[in-house]
Parts: C-alpha cells; sequence; structure tokens
C-alpha cells in the first residue's frame, strides 16, 4: 500500500468501511519508512512490536482509532527512550507518558517511531542532533528546518501520516514550511507540556504535523485540554475544531504585516506569500495592511528570554538521576563539569552560556528585564492588531531550505531563520504553517510556507482560516 | 560604549559546564557577536512598561497536597548512572 496522499481523514474513512485494518495501516507506515528513511533520517528509533499490539487491539470506533503517529523524541514516552538527539541522554528509559501520548492513546492512535530533532529543540535545522543529520526530502543536500526536522521530515516524505513536535520560537512551522507539510502551533497553555523535556517553559508548546489542516484539527482535537500535571496549561473548553473548518472567510478581515516583508527575503518566497494572499482576496476576505512595530526585536528578545530560561531548564541534567556520567571524578565539581561539558553539543553550551549571562548578578536588570518589558510590547503589537484584523498572513520562513553546514559556523545567520515565527511565541498566540507552493533552486522545487496567526486561543478561526486556502488550492 | 563582552571561560564554570581551550577559543567571539546583536534591545523605550514572565494570565496554582500513586523507589531510580538501596549514588561530597 502506497502511504502518498494517505492522510488522517482517509485512513479512518477506509478503516471504518473495513477497506484497511490498523495492523495493515501500521505495516504500511513501517515498510514505508524501511524504504524511504535511508535517505531521510527522520527517524531515530521505533518499537515495531509494541506497536503492532496495539494495532492488534485498536478500537476503531475512535476519532484516532488505529492512526499511528510519530513523537519528536523529546515526548516521553513509557518505556522508550527519548534521547532529545544528545548525548547526555543516552541509555535514558522514559518511566511515564506524556500527556499528549496518553490523550493520544485515549483516542485510538499508536504512538509509532520517535523522531529525530536539533539537541534539546535548539536550533532550525535539526544539524545540531548529536545522532544524525535528517534530509530534506526534496533534496537531500538541505536541511529540513528545525529542530522539529525529523517529525517534519517524516510526513512530508510519507514515512508517516502525522507526527508531534514542539515549537519554542518556531520549531514546528519552519521545518513544516520547508519541508512541505503542515505545521501547527497551538497557543501558549493549550496542549499540556507535561512529559515534555522543557527547553524555554515560558515558550515550548506541543502541536502537530500533518499533511492537511483537516487532519491537523483531528490530532489537535486529541491532545488539547486542560492537565492537571501542567499547571500553565489553561482550563478552558477545547471547542469541536472540525465543526467550523469550511466555514471559509467570506466577510473576514486578514492583515498583512508589513513587517514580515523585509529586505533579503527570498524574492520566490515573497511571491508565492503574496500569490496566497491574493487567493484570500479573491475568497472574499478583506486584506488590510497592518504594522507589527516591534517586530525587529522579536530575536533578540528571544535570544534573552529563551536561553535564560534554558539555562535553569538545563541544570536537571548533572548526572545523578539520569543520563549520563563522567568517569571517575575527582570530585563533585569535576563530576558536574565534566558530566556537562561531555554531554552537551556546542550549541546548547552556546545557549547555557548566553542564558546564564543574562540573568547573572549585574547583569539581570540591563538583559532578562529589559527582555520582558519588550516582550509586553511586542505582545501589545498583537493584541492591537487583532483588534482591527481576524488573522494574520505572512511567510513561515524568509527563505526555503538551505544547504546542509551553510549556516553552522554562523549561530546570529541560524537565529535570524527564525525571525517571522519567535513573535508568535513571545505574545502567546497560535500560528500554523501551510504549504503555498514552491521555490527553485538548483533545479530542485523547494517548498514555501504560508503563516497563519490568530488570537491565543483561537485555533478554531486559525484551522478555518487555513482550511480556506488549502481548499482553494487543491480545487 | 565599548562592544560587550561575555566572559566565556567565568561563566562556563559558573554553570558548571567543562570547556576546552579550543571549545572557548570558538565560543567567545560568537557569543560576542550574539551579545552585540541583543545590545538592539537598548534602543526601545521601555519607561513605565511592565515585564511579561510568560504569556497566559494564569498565576499561582495550587493542588492539594496529598500523596498519590507514582513512582515506586525502584522506577524513580531505574534511571540514575548509580544507584543502590534505592538512593542515587553521587561523589563524596562532605570531608571525614
Amino acid at each position: 500500500m502506497d502511504l502518498a496522499g494517505l492522510t488522517i481523514a482517509k485512513a479512518r474513512r477506509m478503516i471504518q468501511a473495513g477497506e484497511l485494518s490498523p495492523v495493515q495501516l501500521l505495516d504500511a507506515v513501517n515498510a514505508a519508512i524501511e524504504t524511504t528513511d535511508p535517505q531521510v533520517d527522520g527517524y531515530l528509533s521505533r518499537d515495531y512490536e509494541r506497536a503492532r499490539a496495539a494495532a492488534e487491539k485498536a478500537d476503531i470506533s475512535l476519532p484516532l482509532g488505529g492512526i499511528p503517529v510519530a513523537i519528536k523524541d523529546v515526548i516521553n514516552v513509557e518505556g522508550e527512550p527519548c534521547t532529545c538527539s544528545s548525548k547526555i541522554l543516552q541509555g535514558y528509559t522514559a518511566p511515564y507518558d506524556a500527556t499528549v501520548v496518553t490523550k493520544l492513546r485515549a483516542a485510538g492512535a499508536i504512538p509509532f517511531g520517535r523522531t529525530n530533532m536539533d539537541e534539546f529543540a535548539m536550533g532550525s535545522s535539526t544539524e545540531n542532533s548529536a545522532i544524525k543529520v535528517t534530509r530534506n526530502p526534496r533534496d537531500p543536500e538541505r536541511i529540513p528546518g528545525g529542530s522539529s526536522g525529523g517529525s517534519a521530515a517524516v510526513v512530508a516524505a510519507d514515512e508517516a501520516l502525522a507526527s508531534l513536535g514542539s515549537d519554542t520560537g518556531g520549531s514546528i512551522r519552519q521545518p513544516a514550511a520547508l519541508c512541505g507539510c503542515v505545521g501547527l502551533k497551538p497557543s501558549y497553555g493549550r496542549v499540556s507540556r507535561y512529559g515534555l523535556v522543557a527547553f524555554a517553559s515560558s515558550l515550548d508548546q506541543i502541536g502537530p504535523f500533518t499533511h492537511t489542516v483537516e487532519d491537523a484539527a483531528l490530532v489537535l482535537q486529541a491532545i488539547a485540554g486542560h492537565d492537571p500535571l501542567d499547571s500553565t496549561s489553561l482550563d478552558v473548553p477545547v471547542p469541536d475544531y472540525s465543526a467550523q473548518l469550511d466555514g471559509g472567510v467570506q466577510g473576514m478581515k486578514l492583515g498583512v504585516p508589513k513587517e514580515y516583508f523585509i529586505e533579503g527575503m527570498d524574492p520566490q518566497v515573497e511571491a508565492r506569500v503574496r500569490e496566497a494572499i491574493e487567493v484570500y482576496r479573491g475568497l472574499g476576505a478583506e486584506i488590510v495592511e497592518v504594522s507589527l512595530p516591534h517586530t525587529k526585536y522579536a530575536v533578540a528578545d528571544y535570544y534573552i528570554i529563551a536561553t535564560a530560561e534554558a539555562s535553569a531548564n538545563l541544570a536537571r541534567f548533572d548526572g545523578v538521576r539520569y543520563g549520563k556520567r563522567a568517569e571517575a571524578p575527582r570530585d563533585l565539581a569535576d563530576h558536574y563539569g565534566r558530566t556537562r561539558g561531555e554531554g552537551f553539543g556546542k550549541e546548547v553550551k552556546r545557549r547555557i552560556i548566553l542564558g546564564t549571562y543574562v540573568l547573572s548578578s549585574g547583569y539581570y536588570d540591563a538583559y532578562y528585564l529589559r527582555a520582558q518589558k519588550v516582550r509586553t510590547l511586542i505582545r501589545r503589537d498583537f493584541v492591537e492588531a487583532f483588534e482591527k484584523v481576524d488573522g494574520l498572513l505572512s511567510p513561515t520562513s524568509p527563505v526555503p531550505a538551505f544547504k546542509i553546514g551553510e549556516r553552522m559556523s554562523d549561530p546570529l545567520q541560524m537565529y535570524l531563520s527564525d525571525i517571522f515565527t519567535i513573535a508568535a511565541n513571545l505574545a502567546g498566540i497560535c500560528g500554523i504553517s501551510i504549504p503555498c507552493g514552491d521555490a527553485e533552486a538548483d533545479g530542485k522545487k523547494l517548498p514555501v510556507g504560508l503563516q497563519v496567526m490568530a488570537p491565543a486561543f483561537e485555533e478554531a478561526r486559525l484551522l478555518r482560516i487555513a482550511r480556506a486556502y488549502e481548499a482553494a488550492r487543491a480545487a | 560604549m565599548s562592544a560587550p563582552h561575555l566572559d566565556v571561560r567565568y561563566v562556563a564554570d559558573l554553570v558548571r559546564l567543562r570547556l576546552s581551550d579550543e571549545e572557548i577559543a570558538e565560543l567567545q567571539p560568537q557569543l560576542d557577536h550574539v551579545l552585540s546583536y541583543i545590545e538592539q534591545l537598548n534602543e526601545v523605550n521601555v519607561d513605565g512598561i511592565e515585564p511579561t514572565a510568560h504569556a497566559s494570565a494564569v498565576y499561582n496554582v495550587f493542588r492539594a497536597d496529598v500523596p498519590r500513586d507514582r513512582f515506586t523507589q525502584e522506577q524513580a531510580t531505574a534511571n540514575a548512572p548509580h544507584s543502590g538501596s534505592g538512593l542515587f549514588l553521587v561523589p563524596k561530597v562532605v570531608e571525614s
């Protein structure tokens, strides 16, 4: 069975009509991994026998009954490794399920396969994985984006129907754009992070990669909602995300933030996004230019706040309770220093050092406190924009997938890859990237992503806006 | 004003991160470069602006402090590099 073009919605119809069994579907995914993953390298590990046992007794009456879902290797699945693509977590076995995994299982889905990522979700190309390099399915010489590069690549390469990733500054939306699939970052507080290895606690969110907006709605439905185990998940009702999916954008006001079309962005990316905006106009949406004046400070603001939080979160990797420990330490300081020095990769070290510095005595007010105030202004930009418009349209990434190795020697250049996605995390709003055509480079067609953003907890509206474009493009 | 500078060796020591001389030589200019970029936040007028710690309107969530069935001692120490008698074993900290 060929998985190309197989969506969750279609697989569900086939399963319920008796044309496909959960075991057949799992076997098809497993076969696709065996055929395709040697070229893509999106997966780190998988436990076929366990998934097979789950498929054999899958309850197909449930919303995701019998659907395998790949999981980024930063989310705990009981009994499986959770390496975070780091040497420091080699040999770790998760003793529990993350809440999103518990919820997926409750909806009938089968967690199957762990995907590669930038170490501890720090990066924009998945090249910071300590385990291996994942390749863009459209061009093996190019990166898949990051940090959830494995989760994006396996969906785009038809080695998975859907996957979960995490998004701290664009780590779902940017790789979705660069690989050519749908990637949804829910609002801060919409999905529980219990069992997600923390990078930056005020920014991290878990969300799905899928082939279609319709499928993204199905997965979000399963994982959204309040969780007493994550005190930052808000106790607000979860609407039916599929109910208004096809409501269209007639009469909606959609904003185009002028700061998201900048000098230096790829002209083909700009052209595809402008064409997509015209499609929305054709569908009856009113297109208005808006301004988010503090956009240009978002990357700098993020690299203070995210690294500060990371330096605190990664203190737990001390070689005492889990993970690798340096051999034969002289004393406790030597134990800590060498365990962490040997266990963490370069980018993680850079961020821990920067984060420690901006929080250190004498610099806290100048860096961290100032960054938190600028964050207020960035957030206010969105609040004011959403008083005028229902949603925002922009490119997801200023460039299509770049070549492996191209940005590794210049961290700042890599950080700027997330220039259009970071502000949504700082503001806590929701965003989605959907494919909107290709840019050509070296004879290869590289996907371009359109980003739609909507106010916090307005995922139903976000999905409806995204779906309108997807449906128009398919027609 | 002079270019911002972060003493990598000193900060790495604060955060218990042992780095080689080669690593310090590589990280030093990269971090100074990032720090110079971050300096642009000084252009923003933040007078009278309240800081934002996180984006959701929820503060001080409490729960009842009651025991729950979670991990056994055995499960909790299963991933430890060194453990014994249900405890995490670490290098000697206090001199005798």
